[in-house]
């Protein structure tokens, strides 16, 4: 290492700027190599957050975000917009519709890949569990449209597959897809089979984690394979469900855009509809971009402190119980 | 070894588990396979469709792929695929190499700068609003440029070159080879798995993109193939689609489905294990 950066001794005794010259001489065409990467992220990803602005404006297209006059130069409250959405009848269904929605994928996704790790580990037929580990994963390649196709032929009221047998059986048929009473269900349950067999891989690779000689302990002392998995694999996975878990509650605001936006029709709007798609319809289709701004503002940023506390809280975790 | 009853019950527990996972990740899709397949004569002789259809037909699949709209739209993802993946590929390695370098000056600084963006987002609207500055709305460029490097894919890259050693590219360096021939003639061989993995995350992306392109293209000409998908699915109406008597508008739709999945699905056996290899890489590290 010694050869390789000659100068690094004294690198931190040279005053900030001799510094940089110096590392830009010595490193240029890794800082060249950067660029573009860099260049995207200012762009698309840091250059947005200056757009932030107009959350705070009266923003209008043609004066553009730095020329539209801020909110107290017209006589409005600086958090006017912030105000005037939760004015509005529906910020409370959203909200409410964004929370339970993810909320219950967070509860109905969780067990499950659980008990299938467990079932693969301990699945002896070692061939059959591979091909069915592979076709578990495939559903989580499918785009969402994808999966709504899917979702039309199996639960389609006129010529979905439940509903024909609903019909053969003489029974009523159900809007599955076309009923704001059932959608959440089904958004619920194509995002759980979306993403059963891939939620399952980390727990199987903390499964091979585990020492077998913990087993093998086991067996010469007459434990069976229930009780294997709850006194030795369930508490060596404890640690990872947390951290999941806890991870998955920083993402709580997050609805999945793309997945309701698909799904999403006039019907079930009532219970479907949740911060995204609101800021989407309402930003881009009727050009409220000041108000919508706002509304994604206040989601960023309630979001941003749910992930850093979770994941401090992750952490802790992490590091003080096992 | 001699099993007692309990372990007989559990081995039957497991498998029963494992097959219903199975065949209810499974049965979905081939029940639009078979839609796919029906024929209309079929159709009205059960009264609905079946899992396994007596006649099958091919025509849905021959006027869908004779359909100009969802060609065009095959047409679009397929490029934005190929070169979306190579433009994200390209500048993802460039990132990703020089940040491993542990005595790079100031990697931390850009490393928290990358990081921080997944953390916060600006949202919906200002990146519209500046996607629309940038002069590329309503072109493939933005299906390309505003989504150039996912961070996640960025840690990934990075961890697996902060594996590799620096002595490595030392006697290249002592030869007189230039850092960016170092990275495609030594670093990119040596790290082909993860590249793979890297760039298969990010093809699949641009194909199933959705959400960006309902953003920023108006245009139904350089419409991508889910947008073009999704009204498809979803004409009612059957307004996009050409019924005739033969195929139920049922059977064309999912012809559709098919044929826009029948790419993931042919090339899904022979790159899954790499899939996997990506998510432990981000597992371990995250």
């Amino acid at each position: 290492m010694a050869q390789v950066q000659p100068y690094r001794p004294q690198y931190k005794q040279l005053p900030l700027t001799r510094r940089f010259w110096r590392a830009i001489r010595q490193y240029w065409p890794l800082y060249v190599m950067l660029i573009p990467g860099m260049l995207f992220f200012l762009v698309y990803k840091y250059a947005p957050m200056y757009g932030i602005q107009i959350a705070f404006k009266n923003y209008s297209l043609k004066k553009g975000i730095s020329g539209s006059p801020w909110l107290t130069e017209t006589g409005k409250p600086l958090l006017y917009w912030f105000q005037r959405f939760f004015k509005t009848p529906q910020s409370r269904q959203i909200i409410s519709n964004t929370l339970v929605l993810s909320l219950s994928k967070l509860l109905v996704g969780m067990l499950p890949p659980l008990i299938f790790a467990l079932a693969i580990s301990e699945c002896s037929f070692k061939r059959y569990s591979r091909v069915i580990q592979t076709v578990s994963y495939l559903p989580h390649f499918l785009s969402w449209v994808i999966i709504y196709g899917i979702c039309a032929t199996m639960l389609g009221e006129t010529s979905g597959v439940i509903n024909n047998l609903f019909k053969k059986l003489g029974w009523n048929t159900v809007p599955f897809l076309n009923s704001s009473k059932y959608i959440r269900g089904v958004l619920v349950g194509s995002s759980l089979w979306q993403s059963i067999g891939w939620s399952s891989i980390v727990y199987l690779a903390a499964i091979a984690g585990i020492d077998t000689s913990m087993y093998e302990a086991a067996t010469i002392d007459g434990c069976g394979r229930f009780r294997q998995i709850w006194y030795i694999t369930l508490p060596n996975l404890g640690r990872i469900f947390v951290v999941l878990l806890i991870t998955k509650v920083g993402n709580i605001l997050d609805g999945g855009f793309n997945q309701v936006y698909v799904f999403m029709n006039d019907r079930v709007r009532a219970s479907a509809e949740i911060i995204d798609t609101w800021v989407y319809t309402q930003g881009l289709g009727k050009a409220q971009y000041s108000l919508t701004t706002a509304v994604g503002l206040m989601k960023s940023v309630l979001s941003c402190g749910l992930v850093l506390g979770t994941n401090a809280l992750a952490r802790k975790w992490d590091s003080s119980l096992w | 070894m001699v099993k007692s009853k309990n372990d007989i019950a559990f081995e039957i527990l497991v498998l029963l588990i494992i097959t219903l996972v199975g065949l209810a990740c499974l049965i979905p899709i081939l029940f639009v396979i078979s839609y796919s397949l029906t024929p209309m004569e079929e159709m009205l002789r059960n009264g609905g469709f079946s899992l396994i259809p007596r006649n099958i037909t091919f025509s849905a699949y021959k006027q869908m792929l004779n359909d100009p709209t969802l060609m065009n739209a095959m047409k679009v993802s397929a490029f934005i695929t190929i070169v979306g993946t190579a433009a994200n590929l390209v500048v993802t390695l460039m990132l990703a190499y020089p940040l491993s370098r542990s005595y790079l000056p100031g990697r931390k600084v850009f490393v928290q700068l990358i990081v921080f963006t997944m953390i916060f987002s600006a949202g919906t609207i200002p990146t519209y609003l500046i996607v629309k500055a940038t002069g590329i709305l309503n072109t493939l460029w933005a299906l390309i440029l505003p989504s150039l490097v996912a961070v996640y894919n960025f840690i990934v890259m990075k961890a697996f070159f902060e594996g590799l050693p620096n002595d490595l590219f030392e006697s290249a360096r002592i030869d007189g080879a230039g850092e960016f021939k170092i990275l495609f003639s030594i670093v990119l061989p040596l790290s082909l798995p993860i590249v793979t993995t890297i760039s298969l995350y990010y093809a699949v992306a641009h194909w199933n993109v959705y959400t960006a392109a309902i953003l920023y293209i108006q245009d139904t000409k350089l419409m991508p193939l889910q947008v073009i998908l999704r009204r498809m699915i979803n004409s009612a109406s059957t307004g996009d689609l050409n019924i005739d008597d033969e195929i139920p508008p049922e059977t064309l739709r999912m012809a559709a489905v098919c044929i826009a999945t029948a790419p993931i699905v042919i090339i899904y056996p022979f790159i899954q294990k790499y899939f996997v290899k990506g998510t432990l890489a981000g597992a371990v590290k995250g």
